[in-house]
């Protein structure tokens, strides 16, 4: 082939065009790779290269001092790793803490967010209702604003004489200092049943350097607004998967389901909600893929305050790395990060490949919608 | 503003009307109406409290109706703030990013949707596989690289990473896929080199796809904040987002000058929006993949 390295894309062809149906195709490699070329030269030398190199600092006691890679850079092995797990003190109680406070964070954010997003296409699927178009584009606009400047709505919206405790107060309601409370909301729902102090078996001790008590906390009260902003603006994305899904399923099923008898929750729950499980499994998916990646809402709203209850892994890392200058666990982190996001990734991209069958293709390039 | 186009309906039946359709129907709008408020109220009180003083947002968060109306939250604005560099920046950075976007993701698009080349299977699953590369844990390396190239704290740091997306790689290789190659073999049978079919006939066909990667490359590089946090450092190169979450968390100090900052917000996502307002089927078609429309 070597012809075809004379031919640059954007000439004419070299020579007469050749009868044989090559012919024509016979620059295409070398075009191809010049296509390709600034795209891979990007996105290898700012995504691959990067993950190989902060492996390499994952492994060392850099201090963003000078290069990395160099000899003075003291190499420490899977000391940033250890410390993470086995080893008691404050860099496991911080990471165990982040992953407290992200596994509460997930555990309420991604059914919440699933079953709001079900309920609104559901009632923005209804033929019956008019002006749905409005609704429908109102529920999604959260979405694809920026994830700071709604921080800074929420912000205000939560602040002690903000939005929210005024429209508490409405209702009889006093509410809490929103982003200066740290208690634990399943030791305030404890507290309301007597339950002040816990039990000494579970203060005395407990996995990874927290306590059973600590561990058992429940999202704080900071987190819990966190969380509602999140819910508000991603569940406007998955409705629409929920609605593209709803708008194929085929009408005559729900009608038959009518001749059988079948009450309208029957219908839903035997015959649509069945025909959603691709798009349940997704959405629940995405859902957790993202929930691990929350960032921009806690660098904005809590920077992890009050008492670490807001610290997720992701923005730990961020902190471990550029406040503490400690690049080599901040890392170290990240990879933790990374390794719990690919498992879930690979876990959708198999669900996906399973049961979604030809369709494949369509659903590889879900993007999770941003800060989710 | 209708968002996806309706089903026709079908011709009604005696169960749409009587009392009981009319209760469903009646909480049908119940539930709208308060789903509706419940997602652009906030807008709404941000926009009011930003026209408001001082102590009457901090008296009455919840009320629509600013008294007395001022716009002194927005003098600040700009006056005692660096929000014109900031949007000069934002504007700066998402106008290259997108067209780069666009440009270099159509041509790797149609690289491999339509040139036969070796190792084109091996790049597309490479594509892929970088689609599911989370963003946040790249924070630290993105840093370590701009670092060691030397585009740390540097216009061409904020820009370059960004100027290439998989996603977007994805979206115009699903395109082109979708166009009929008869036009193209008429092309280069006429002589016309792989660039110029690229360009001139391949290209202008692509327009549904190319407004809906320049919608979302807009949205998405003037929304981006975590990319400049780790970019750069000086306070001169901060884009919206940044100075914004600056505003916030820094130099202001918290629980203080609501009326500014979120003036300062609003103003931030006001161009999205626009967009929003106008091109929102083609923002649903990045939600929902929109290749299948083709």
């Amino acid at each position: 082939m070597a012809t075809d390295t004379l031919a640059a894309p954007g000439t004419a062809p070299a020579g007469p065009p050749r009868r044989r149906t090559g012919g024509i195709r016979s620059n295409e490699n070398v075009a191809g790779w010049l296509f390709v070329a600034p795209v891979i030269l990007i996105l290898g030398l700012f995504m691959l290269l990067p993950i190989l190199m902060a492996l390499w600092v994952s492994l060392t006691g850099w201090n963003g001092q000078g290069s990395p890679f160099t000899g003075d850079v003291p190499f420490v092995g899977g000391d940033n790793y250890s410390r993470l797990f086995t080893e008691d003190g404050l860099a496991r109680r911080d990471f165990m803490t982040a992953i407290r406070n992200n596994i509460y964070y997930v555990g309420i954010v991604v059914p919440v967010q699933t079953v709001l997003a079900l309920g609104l296409a559901l009632v923005v699927n209804n033929r019956l209702l008019k002006g749905k178009g409005f609704f429908r584009s109102a529920f999604y606009f959260p979405s694809v604003t920026s994830s700071v400047a709604i921080s800074v709505v929420f912000l205000f919206l939560f602040a002690n004489s903000g939005a929210v405790n005024r429209l508490l107060g409405l209702l009889g309601m006093d509410g809490p200092e929103w982003f200066a409370d740290g208690r634990g909301v399943l030791h305030l729902l404890l507290g309301a049943f007597g339950v002040d102090s816990p039990p000494a078996a579970l203060t005395s001790g407990g996995p990874f350097g927290l306590t059973w008590w600590d561990w058992l906390s429940g999202p704080s009260v900071a987190m819990t607004s966190i969380i509602c902003l999140v819910i508000w603006t991603t569940s406007g994305t998955f409705m629409l998967m929920y609605l593209a899904a709803l708008q194929n399923v085929p009408v005559a099923l729900d009608e038959a389901g009518m001749l059988d008898g079948a009450s309208r929750w029957q219908r839903f729950r035997y015959v649509t909600l069945p025909l959603l499980k691709p798009t349940t499994f997704l959405v629940v998916t995405l859902g957790l893929i993202g929930s691990w990646q929350v960032f921009d809402q806690v660098y904005v709203m809590s920077q992890g305050d009050p008492a670490k209850t807001t610290l997720t892994p992701a923005y730990l890392s961020y902190r471990t790395a550029f406040r503490d200058f400690d690049y080599g666990s901040g890392a170290a982190i990240s990879f933790v990060l990374f390794l719990i996001i690919i498992v879930l990734t690979l876990f959708q991209r198999r669900l996906m490949a399973d049961r979604d069958g030809p369709r494949r293709g369509r659903w590889w390039r879900r993007r999770v919608p941003e800060g989710s | 503003m209708a968002v996806l186009t309706d089903r026709p309906a079908p011709v009604a039946r005696r169960a749409d009307r009587g009392p009981r359709a009319r209760v469903n129907r009646f909480l049908g709008y119940g539930v709208l109406i308060f789903f509706g408020l419940v997602f652009l109220y906030p807008f709404v009180i941000q926009l009011a409290n930003s026209l408001k003083t001082e102590p009457d947002a901090a008296a009455n968060p919840l009320s629509p109706v600013p008294d007395p109306l001022t716009l002194a939250g927005f003098e600040r604005i700009f006056a005692g703030t660096a929000f014109p560099l900031w949007l000069g920046n934002s504007l700066l950075v998402t106008v290259v990013v997108t067209l780069g976007r666009v440009f270099l993701d159509s041509l790797a698009g149609y690289a491999l949707a339509r040139l036969r080349f070796r190792g084109r299977a091996g790049l597309f699953a490479a594509v892929i596989a970088v689609m599911a590369v989370p963003g946040v844990v790249l924070l630290i390396p993105k840093f370590l690289v701009l670092k060691q190239i030397g585009l740390y704290d540097s216009y061409a740091g904020l820009i370059v990473p960004l100027l290439a997306d998989a996603a977007g790689v994805f979206i115009m290789k699903q395109f082109f896929e979708s166009i009929p190659v008869s036009m193209e073999e008429a092309a280069r049978i006429d002589g016309a080199g792989v660039f110029r079919t690229f360009w001139s006939v391949v290209l202008p066909m692509a327009r549904p796809a190319l407004i809906t990667l320049t919608i979302l490359s807009f949205q998405g590089s003037w929304n981006e904040f975590p990319h400049s946090l780790v970019s750069v450092q000086d306070p001169d190169l901060f884009t919206l987002p940044r100075g914004l979450a600056d505003l916030v968390s820094g130099s202001l100090g918290k629980g203080t000058q609501y009326p500014l900052k979120l003036g300062a917000a609003l103003l931030a996502t006001i161009p999205v929006a626009v967009l929003f307002v106008i091109f929102q089927r083609y923002f649903v078609r990045g939600a929902n993949e929109g290749a299948d429309k083709g």
